[in-house]
């Protein structure tokens, strides 16, 4: 593993090209930079092609001797499959809009993590190979051959974008570098050139039902730990259900939320919410170990193995018979779900219109993938009353909250997670305008680039993201960034600690869950992370 | 040194050449002046025809809006309605301002990195001058456009004759024994169509990021553009082509009767041959971003994709991992655990 650089170095970005042109700079794969390559057996186990073991950094890349065939005939088919493909090869005026919107391109200045160019990195090979005048005009139109230099480039470039579509919010025709790096990765994967943190997480969520391959056992377990934590500070067991056939809610989040802090924190928060509403409207919830995951690592391998993973969610819900799905905390997922799931797998005509038994609200945006998120349904909860809520429990808090890319720009889940924030917690501000909302920055390690060993790629795409932290933090105290990815709850504590010392990250129903006052509770200390709350410091009162 | 716009440059340069040796010297103006512009329209029409058709002809098989605001979902919560549009009309209004008001590129920022007491400070300030400038360009361009429509109706149409007098409002009466400008009266749009080109293409060359991007396709229409409109202002200004004889020439097109007057001189058929390039051109090259736009998935698609349900024509069964795979799997695991199954053991 790379030796990440201090974040004094890190740093000093040079935004200006060099002289040479990017068609004659060869890539140089980078230690810290870069993903390792795949395990064979886990793209062995989803039937993948090409399986085998490789090393980036090897002159070698042990590719099947007919690979430029294979890459050719992936990409006529892809032109003919899908129009964004297509019109997004041939639109592109190289305006220069994009260019400083990419979270990479800012932490690293390589022009090729500028939008435009890691399009053209595939356009260039389209125009080569697909276009007149690339044919007759070669590199004078723009066009390159194909070659093994250019397939690494096309690796180290299309595992640095997060796919977070950020620059497609700028583009005059709306060209999303996310659907380019789509279908880069698709190509890749023919030639088995996937990277282990997406592949071994698909595998596992194939047969084991989540990413991180807890069997249904250990996922019990898991969660019970959680039900002696949770019973530790309230005196309550909070029941939880599985597989529960006849449940009114199937809910699905990501396994992320099951394993590690500060997620965690954010899972018990789903139960004591689920709880809550048990004892006091009787509304019956379920989990599932069989489609525990809500993420979906498939989405960053190829649009079928998106479909084969996420066929899990309705197959699911169809057999437990319950009305609706209810969906956790998560940012690509919530793509899936919105401009995905339905069109693949749907239509999910066994279950119902989502309603809310107790609020009467029916969530008519989710008429047809019959799926809700849970910042809408806590939202739609809290704004009919129906929560008793004790927002001082947070007063410690100065919260600040992080757009999740995917939820913002493939769906537009903004004010739902912020009405929700404002009513649990006392004190919060938002970070300024263009680095929120439609406008927000990736954590930098989404789409599956959030592994061990390329942490100086996480810390210098995340940059722009902890430097808007860091504003807040200096002009108005911040000290939490909530956050609705499991993700972002992974990938921004390591951020904030390198970038923005002194902020903690939070998900959302972990300050719900502070707030929440259980029916039968006993007199709370602590929050969910056993730090004493505000005015229960030890003697010193504030 | 820069070779993709020397070798653009080069290229209109030769173009200009060729067309003027052509008519000047081996007297083709049967070809610059009738084969050629015929030609040219006939490809310009059929291959951006076929390059919309190209495209139309591959399915959307997802809807993938780029949202770009509060989508609608609790009645009490206000929905960005252009900017997250979830009906028909609400992507028309959202298209219309991306098509006229180029409204994604107006929310245009440039980043920028700055040292303060606690470290650097990255900041986003709104960046206007490339929206001012694109503006300028496709507007200028389509009423210098619309002006020569004069040249192809008889007789000339109001609202030609109302855009030329709105056009040229700004007329200058100045005249002198070299120049006599203002007597035809200057219109607005030529200018500003050379002065946006001009700018589009400093920043091509004056900006390190742009430049490192540019390439010789980028450069060429920029220069051809250029030329059309210098060639166009010499005309009209200095050299006082005959404009009756120009009419007559287009009209004879027009009417598919093709005359060539003896009066028009050779800088006409320099221009008009720039034009023709520029025609056929047109559909081969990014210029097809004309096209292009009206068909972006990003932007024409209503996003309500939860409340209804878009089919893919070429969905196809993929293999999953079935939920009684998954319980013959763990189930003597399941069964310790207390987790309900749908077999018990044999």
């Amino acid at each position: 593993m790379a030796d990440l650089p201090k974040a004094a170095e890190l740093i000093k970005i040079d935004h200006k090209p060099k002289a040479k042109g990017w068609m004659e700079t060869p890539v140089n794969i980078r230690p810290g930079m870069y993903c390792y390559a795949a395990n064979p057996k886990s793209l062995d186990y989803m039937g993948f092609p090409n399986v085998r073991e490789w090393n980036p950094l090897d002159q070698d890349w042990k590719l099947p001797n007919n690979w430029k065939e294979i890459l050719f005939e992936g990409i006529r088919e892809r032109l003919g499959r899908f129009r964004s493909f297509k019109i997004f090869m041939d639109i592109c005026v190289r305006c220069g809009a994009c260019a400083d919107k990419c979270h990479f391109f800012i932490g690293t200045g390589d022009p090729k993590n500028m939008p435009v160019l890691r399009a053209e990195l595939l356009r260039s090979v389209y125009r080569n190979d697909f276009t007149m005048a690339g044919k007759i005009l070669g590199k004078i139109a723009g066009a390159r051959p194909m070659t093994l230099d250019v397939l690494k480039e096309w690796w180290y470039y299309f595992f640095q974008c997060t796919e977070c579509r950020r620059c497609s919010v700028f583009c005059p025709y709306g060209i999303d570098t996310a659907e380019i790096t789509i279908m880069g990765r698709e190509l890749l994967n023919l030639l088995g050139l996937n990277i282990d943190w997406i592949a071994t997480p698909v595998a596992n969520c194939f047969r084991m039902g989540n990413h991180l391959g807890i069997q249904p056992h250990a996922f019990k377990d898991m969660l019970d730990f959680f039900e002696d934590d949770i019973e530790e500070l309230t005196g309550l067991r909070m029941g939880v259900q599985y597989n529960k056939k006849g449940a009114d809610i199937l809910f699905i989040t990501p396994s992320g939320d099951v394993f590690a802090d500060p997620g965690t924190y954010t899972c018990m928060g789903y139960m004591m919410l689920f709880y809550y509403l048990k004892q006091e409207y009787g509304l019956d919830v379920t989990w599932s170990t069989y489609a525990s995951e809500g993420g979906n690592f498939g989405f960053f391998t190829s649009h079928e193995t998106m479909k084969r993973l996420n066929a899990k969610m309705y197959a699911e819900a169809k057999r437990l018979g319950v009305k609706w799905i209810l969906g956790g905390e998560c940012g690509h997922m919530w793509r899936v779900i919105t401009q995905y799931m339905d069109t693949m797998n749907g239509p999910a005509d066994f279950l119902e219109v989502p309603k809310n038994p107790i609020t009467g609200t029916v969530f008519e945006n989710a008429r047809s993938t019959k799926m809700v998120h849970i910042s809408e349904f806590t939202a739609d909860l809290i704004r009919h009353k129906k929560l008793r809520l004790d927002p001082s429990r947070n007063d410690n808090l100065k919260v600040t909250f992080h757009d999740s890319c995917n939820p913002s720009r493939g769906m537009g889940l903004l004010d739902e997670p912020r009405y929700v924030i404002q009513n649990v917690c006392n004190n919060f501000c938002d970070m300024p305008p263009n680095t929120i909302r439609e406008n927000t920055f990736c954590c930098g390690s989404g789409s599956g680039l959030n592994a061990g060993e390329n942490m100086e790629q996480r810390m210098a795409g995340g940059l722009p993201r902890a430097n808007a932290v860091k504003y807040v933090q200096e002009k108005h105290g911040v000290n939490m960034l909530a956050t609705i990815c499991a993700v972002d709850r992974a990938a921004l504590p390591d951020l904030m600690k390198y970038w923005v010392p002194g902020v903690a990250v939070t998900g959302l129903h972990e300050l719900v869950a502070n707030a929440l006052i259980l029916p039968g509770e006993k007199e709370r200390e602590t929050d969910l992370r056993q730090e004493p709350l505000p005015g229960m410091e030890d003697g010193t009162d504030e | 040194m820069n070779v993709h716009y020397l070798f653009s440059l080069i290229a209109v340069v030769a173009l200009c050449l060729i067309a003027f040796v052509g008519v000047e010297w081996l007297g083709l103006q049967a070809l610059f002046g009738v084969v050629l512009p015929y030609a040219a329209v006939l490809t310009f029409v059929v291959a951006f025809w076929y390059r919309v058709w190209s495209w139309a002809r591959s399915p959307v098989p997802f809807r993938i809006p780029t949202t770009c605001g509060q989508q609608k979902s609790l009645p009490w919560i206000n929905a960005a309605k252009i900017d997250n549009p979830t009906t028909t009309g609400a992507v028309i209004v959202r298209m219309l301002l991306e098509i006229f008001c180029f409204r994604s590129l107006f929310r245009n920022t440039h980043m920028s990195f700055h040292e303060t007491g606690t470290g650097v400070r990255i900041t986003y300030r709104w960046e206007i001058w490339l929206w001012v400038f694109a503006m300028a360009f496709h507007y200028s361009f389509l009423v210098v456009l619309l002006r020569h429509m004069r040249f192809f109706f008889e007789p000339v149409p109001m609202v030609i004759q109302l855009l030329e007098n709105l056009d040229s409002f700004f007329r200058i009466e100045w005249m002198s024994s070299v120049v006599g400008i203002g007597l035809p009266g200057v219109f607005v749009s030529g200018l500003v169509l050379l002065a946006a080109v001009t700018f589009l293409f400093l920043r091509r060359l004056l900006s390190p990021k742009i430049r490192y991007i540019s390439l010789a396709a980028d450069y060429f229409p920029l220069f051809l553009i250029m030329a059309i409109a210098l060639t166009g202002i010499m005309m009209r200004y200095f050299l006082k082509t005959d404009i009756v004889g120009v009419k007559s020439l287009v009209w004879g097109l027009v009417t598919l009767q093709p005359a060539l007057p003896e009066t028009v001189g050779s800088l006409f058929y320099v221009h008009l041959f720039l034009v023709t390039v520029l025609l056929v051109y047109f559909p081969f090259s990014k210029l097809m971003h004309m096209g292009g736009v009206f068909l972006s998935p990003t932007r024409n698609l209503t996003t309500d994709t939860r409340a209804r349900r878009h089919v893919n024509p070429w969905n196809y069964p993929v293999k999953v991992h079935t939920y009684e795979e998954y319980e013959d799997d763990f189930r003597e695991k399941m069964i310790d655990a207390g987790l309900p199954v749908e077999k018990e053991q044999e």
